[in-house]
């Protein structure tokens, strides 16, 4: 992911009540990209998408979204930013379709083609079979779906989903990651808040880890797995047959090793870049039968509980 | 906010409750007619705005038809905002509308205005319906003045039930939960129907030009004293005519319509600026609020 930056936080900073609840933010969210905003519950997250929508006032710092300040031009934001806000609500007495339907109106969204594109929704998010329904009816999780049906009704260039999965049975959280995966083939920048790591690991191609209103870090995840947990480096770890101390030499040798490890029948390497292919050279070479090789892949979990260990 | 104002028209003319309203308002009017049927026998054809005693004359029990009104209009306007914005907030619905782009503003004035539009129908359809029923009944057209003076009335109905409106959703932007709001205002209904004019004027009032500038204090009161002034022209009372006072009290020689209009202006505007007070209140309190449901 190397798209320009189109969102970007500049020391933002939320006070209410005299209390930081977002303190001094910088946040980089490229084009197309699918960016999650975690942390833990009252870390800050919902604050932070208000003051991008402009919906709340920041007390200093600035914020861009495409361009646009939305403080100072809130309604240009609000043209391209589709929204899904926590606790999603809908009018019961109306149906999906026409709740929708209100919201596309209010984007100056013709008949015609608001309502191909709301059966079109609908039958993505999947209660299309539901469409005439008063919403009144829906279940925690149908209106949840419909959130998302109507934060993509504007056909949106960044698309705010503060904890889309919540409410969903198992299927429906599945359903919806693969759905927000597709997003940025559609042309839209997702930026989501979720506390559930494994969910924001499996579709988000950059983080922003927020405690207490401070980022802990931010950074694309496999460049932060790397700068947390190993300094840097990459981890390759190589099993073989049997452990060599000749290899152990010669693998020290190649350009851009760090340190080597034997571990029983492993061997741990740490390097500058991926040498997978210079090491399996290597122990070939060296008559050793090589078993397995892999490149450590960092889980969020690893960086998330490096990170609120302290708490 | 055409779109707003058609939802939120749409939502008002589908819901049960200005269904009731409709209701409560066919019921009163009904009463009111039986009450004009009784008392209107009295009075010798020919007389003065015979037309207008339709509205003003009361039978036995039952009070006259403006008695109703001046009961109903605070109900229909604290019933149609009470709930404007706190409702949408609670429901998580208000995020959902700013965060496309329209200006906040719009939403309130959307709400304001078909509050009004809602009012308007509701009042106008109460007045014309009376005005039919009754021309049969009496058999009696009104005169121009009349019909103009009905017309200044249902402006003063409208403005009066806008006022409630607007104080019930200034409680709804102050008041997260419903119910608060709901409570309050209609507090605030009695407090000016009963316990003010009827109790704490007496009460802290010496004398009787006091007495009636406190009374003013009440929107209730500027309400009543221009409705008599307006449809019942020959009524010199500095105050209000309650039910029941009887008709022989009054002068011969009516107020012209120029001269109630100059009468009832201090009332109408004072209502309308209590309206725009309470409006402008809601209108920079939502402007500044956390629009999030919590
Ligand atoms: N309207 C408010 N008034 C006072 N404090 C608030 C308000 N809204 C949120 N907060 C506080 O701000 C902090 C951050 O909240 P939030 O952004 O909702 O966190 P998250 O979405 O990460 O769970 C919390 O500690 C919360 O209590
Ligand atoms: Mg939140």
């Amino acid at each position: 992911m190397d798209g320009k930056i189109v969102i970007e936080t500049k020391e933002l900073t939320k006070n209410y009540d005299g209390v930081t609840v977002v303190d001094r933010l910088n946040l980089h969210i490229r084009e197309k990209e699918i960016f999650g905003l975690l942390g833990p519950n009252g870390a800050g997250k919902t604050t932070t998408i208000l003051m991008l929508l402009g919906l709340t006032e920041p007390a200093s710092g600035s914020a861009w979204v495409f361009g646009y300040s939305p403080t100072r031009e809130p309604l240009k934001v609000k043209r391209l930013a589709g929204y899904l806000p926590e606790n999603v609500g809908f009018y019961n007495n109306l149906t999906a379709r026409e709740n929708l339907m209100f919201i596309a109106e209010l984007n100056n969204i013709s008949r015609a083609e608001a309502n191909r594109r709301i059966g079109e929704l609908l039958e993505i998010v999947g209660i299309g079979e539901v469409a005439n329904l008063t919403v009144g009816k829906f279940s925690r999780g149908m209106k949840q779906r419909l959130g998302i049906a109507d934060a993509l009704i504007k056909n949106p260039k960044v698309a705010f989903l503060d904890e889309p999965t919540a409410g969903l049975d198992p299927e429906g959280i599945n359903q919806t990651l693969d759905l927000i995966a597709n997003l940025p083939q559609m042309g839209t920048t997702v930026v989501l808040s979720s506390h559930q790591l494994y969910q924001v690991q499996r579709v988000c191609h950059s983080i922003g880890i927020l405690s207490k209103g401070k980022t802990v870090i931010e950074g694309s995840l496999d460049q932060l797995g790397r700068e947390a947990l190993a300094g840097g480096n990459y981890r390759i770890e190589v099993e073989t047959a049997q452990p060599n101390p000749q290899l152990i030499d010669i693998v020290n040798k190649l350009p851009g090793v760090r340190k080597v490890e034997a571990e029983g029948n492993l061997l741990l390497i740490n390097a500058d870049s991926d040498l997978r292919a210079e090491i399996a050279k290597a122990v070939v070479q060296s008559n050793t039968p090589l078993i397995q090789m892999k490149i450590q892949e960092f889980s969020l979990d690893d960086i998330y509980m490096k990170y609120f260990k302290e708490d | 906010m055409i779109t707003i104002i058609r939802k939120e028209l749409a939502d008002y003319f589908t819901s049960i409750r200005v269904f009731i309203l409709f209701l409560l308002v066919f019921l009163a009017s009904a009463a009111g007619l039986y009450a004009s049927y009784q008392g209107i026998r009295g009075i010798e054809p020919g007389t003065g705005f015979v037309f207008l005693r339709l509205f003003t004359s009361s039978g036995e029990v039952i009070p006259s038809l403006v008695t109703f009104i001046a009961l109903f209009v605070p109900i229909i306007g604290i019933a149609l905002g009470f709930d404007a914005i706190n409702s949408e907030r609670s429901s998580g619905t208000l995020s959902r509308i700013l965060s496309q782009p329209v200006y906040r503003d719009n939403v309130i004035n959307a709400k304001f205005l078909a509050g009004i539009v809602t009012l308007s129908i509701m009042m106008a359809a109460t007045i014309l319906i009376v005005s039919g029923f009754g021309l049969r009944m009496i058999g009696v057209p009104p005169t121009t003045e009349e019909i103009i003076r009905l017309f200044l009335y249902l402006v003063l109905t409208i403005v009066y039930g806008a006022f409630w409106m607007g104080l019930a959703i200034l409680f709804s932007v102050l008041f997260r939960r419903i119910a608060t709001s709901l409570l309050s205002s209609l507090a605030l209904w009695l407090f000016f129907g009963f316990f003010y004019v009827n109790l704490i004027v007496p009460a802290i009032a010496k004398t009787t030009e006091t007495f009636l500038l406190l009374q003013r204090f009440s929107p209730n009161t500027l309400f009543q004293e221009a409705t008599t002034v307006l449809l019942l022209p020959e009524w010199r009372g500095a105050g209000i005519l309650t039910a029941g006072e009887e008709i022989a009290y009054m002068l011969l020689n009516p107020l012209s319509l120029g001269q109630s209009m100059l009468i009832i202006w201090p009332q109408l505007t004072s209502l309308i600026s209590l309206t725009a007070v309470c409006f402008a209140i809601s209108y920079v309190l939502f402007m500044r609020q956390e629009i999030r449901p919590t």
